[in-house]
């Protein structure tokens, strides 16, 4: 019998191999190149050369500098910012477009905002710098119709982050839009029925009826973003920044790339990636166990 | 639900309210396309709201003329073609498996928390970035393709689809003398098709779109995707890989409308496929995004 299992088995292992070699050549090797962080790396020695150890004063380096404290807050403030308005903006429009009964209108109002959601930061950020040019965006032609001064909103520290939050919500919307009308289908038409008899109008049922229904669903989704707490989006800002707004606009990601690729310091670079990395999985790991106790959510 | 009266007020309401967000979704999109299509010297001064002025073609028709472009496009072609196939083929295999129950498969457990780690633990970018330079395979088409090779995502997806299949379908076929093998590509492709259809756009869409990667691993700018070659024009606005002669054509139309063509044509293929795929990525996506 046992060796009957074995023979049954061995092909399982045989069709998962080539995936699972994949797994460790491009994602496993690099986790074990993470030792970067504690060299002063020398690229052409190889990522398992002869390196000169340094322990952690690639880490100490980073946060010694001075600008460390407002990347931080870039990313924390900009990456909270995007999850509580990417919370709201899906479930307010999906409540809406739930009354709709035309059902031409509702479909057609779906493509139409799920559409961005498909294009890349490449194609949109080159619209963005276009739209909301200063001297001649359709933005600022329209911001000028009603009487105020054009607003430079990517070369303006105090714009620049506002413009990132709101873009990112305007990209992403329609796809929690359609998660969380999925979900007001689910809600039960009974329970509809009984709040109406007892005398609610649409606005009770929204409040009484249909939040509750979404409310496992939203806590899902709030908690899996947890997870998200030091992805500020390096598409989206690496796509749409400037030497000018690098104070309010530098994130992580994009510090990394413009020490480690650009400066060529891939030791300090690979110590802030660590760094991240230990903090996401840190929050994932949270997130994903209140998940679990919260709503019974399993990735298997 | 019956409509009342007293509410018709907020339905009126609501239609122009959605019908204006719907708008603000296009509006960019159409924007772009229009300056495409107007006269360098109407989009110059930005007169162009949403529909052509001095409607001319010679923005496109420079595109056309640029090799780089056409070498780009060719290069992204060539990424789908082999990204899409090997992403299909290996989370099949991947998937197989670890559908499979504990007691049928005794590693399944080690295998599941190997693929899924990677999902939650990276790298980062310099180690990765190292191993692909080491491996040879800077400025290949294979520094873009391999390093996602097993989309974690689309395997979870799929072998949840793969546990809904009737036991009895592949015990049958056990009892016909099928293996594995036989029986992952005979019995769960087939009955698979729709969930393997939203995986490999998912996949597809996925390598159209990424820039990063193109613009770190490839050296040399002639062996950029399209993505990555518009983020150089468009974005960084380095026209470094022009010609003499491209540079002299170029005088006659703006930088402007050149843009917004190729902005244009990097989404294309994107908004042609778009209005037909959409149910299935609605589908997949709520499948794969809160499942209970």
């Amino acid at each position: 019998m046992l060796r009957k299992r074995w023979t049954r088995e061995i092909p399982l292992h045989l069709i998962i191999l080539p995936g699972f070699l994949f797994l460790i050549v491009f994602s496993y090797l690099p986790i074990g190149g993470i030792i970067i962080a504690f060299q002063k790396f020398i690229p052409a020695k190889g990522l398992f050369g002869d390196q000169q150890w340094v322990g952690l004063s690639n880490f100490q380096y980073v946060l010694e500098l001075p600008n460390f404290s407002s990347i931080m807050w870039n990313t924390f403030y900009i990456a909270v910012m995007k999850i509580i308005l990417g919370l709201f903006v899906p479930i307010v429009i999906a409540i809406l477009l739930n009354e709709v009964k035309h059902a031409g209108m509702k479909r057609g109002v779906q493509t139409a905002i799920y559409l961005p959601h498909f294009l890349s930061w490449v194609v949109l950020g080159g619209i963005f710098i276009e739209i909301l040019s200063p001297t001649d965006g359709l933005v600022n032609k329209v911001i000028q119709l009603f009487g105020f001064e054009p607003i430079f909103f990517l070369g303006d520290n105090k714009w620049f982050p506002i413009t990132m939050i709101l873009s990112d919500s305007w990209k992403e919307f329609g796809y929690g839009t359609i998660i969380y009308l999925a979900a007001i289908t689910g809600i039960n038409p009974d329970l509809y029925e009984a709040a109406q008899i007892d005398g609610a109008n649409r606005w009770k049922q929204t409040l009484n009826v249909t939040l509750p229904g979404m409310k496992m669903v939203i806590v899902l989704l709030m908690v899996l973003n947890l997870g998200n707490l030091l992805n500020a989006g390096f598409d989206q800002i690496f796509n749409m920044y400037s030497p000018m707004v690098y104070e309010s606009g530098d994130i992580l990601d994009t510090f990394v790339y413009r020490i480690g690729l650009l400066d060529a310091q891939f030791g300090i670079a690979t110590a802030v990636g660590l760094f991240k990395s230990v903090v996401a999985l840190i929050l994932v790991s949270v997130s994903y166990f209140i998940a679990y106790k919260v709503a019974d959510y399993r990735i298997f | 639900m019956p409509v009342h009266k007293k509410n018709d007020w907020f339905a009126i309401f609501n239609y122009c309210f959605l019908a204006l967000v719907a708008l603000l979704c296009l509006i960019p999109m159409i924007h772009i396309l229009a300056v495409s299509f107007s006269s360098s010297a109407v989009a110059a001064t930005g007169k162009v709201t949403l529909w052509p002025k001095d409607f001319t073609l010679a923005s496109y028709e420079f595109v056309a003329q640029r090799a780089a472009f056409w070498k780009s496009m060719i290069i992204s072609l060539q990424r789908i073609l082999f990204g899409g196939a090997i992403n299909l083929l290996l989370t099949i295999m991947v998937a197989y498996p670890l559908s499979k129950e504990n007691g049928e498969f005794r590693f399944r457990s080690f295998y599941s928390w190997s693929f899924f780690i990677t999902m939650i633990f990276g790298a980062g970018l310099i180690p990765t970035y190292m191993v692909i330079r080491q491996l040879g395979l800077m400025d290949t088409i294979w520094a873009l393709v391999l390093p996602t090779a097993v989309p974690v995502f689309s395997v979870i997806l799929l072998l949840n689809f793969f546990r809904m299949i009737p036991k009895e379908l592949s015990e049958s076929a056990y009892m016909d003398g099928a293996g594995h093998w036989i029986t992952l590509w005979r019995i769960y492709v087939p009955v698979s098709l729709p969930a393997l259809a939203t995986i490999l756009l998912f996949s597809l869409v996925g390598h159209w779109n990424s820039w990063f990667d193109g613009l770190i691993y490839m050296n040399n700018p002639s062996n950029y995707p399209v993505q990555s070659y518009i983020q150089t024009i468009v974005v960084q606005r380095s026209f470094s890989t022009m010609t003499p002669e491209e540079a002299k054509l170029m005088a006659s139309i703006s930088d402007k409308t050149m843009r917004s063509a190729q902005i244009f044509l990097g989404a294309l293929p994107i908004i042609c496929v778009y209005p037909f795929l959409q149910r299935f990525f609605v589908k997949g996506m709520v499948l794969g995004s809160v499942k209970g």
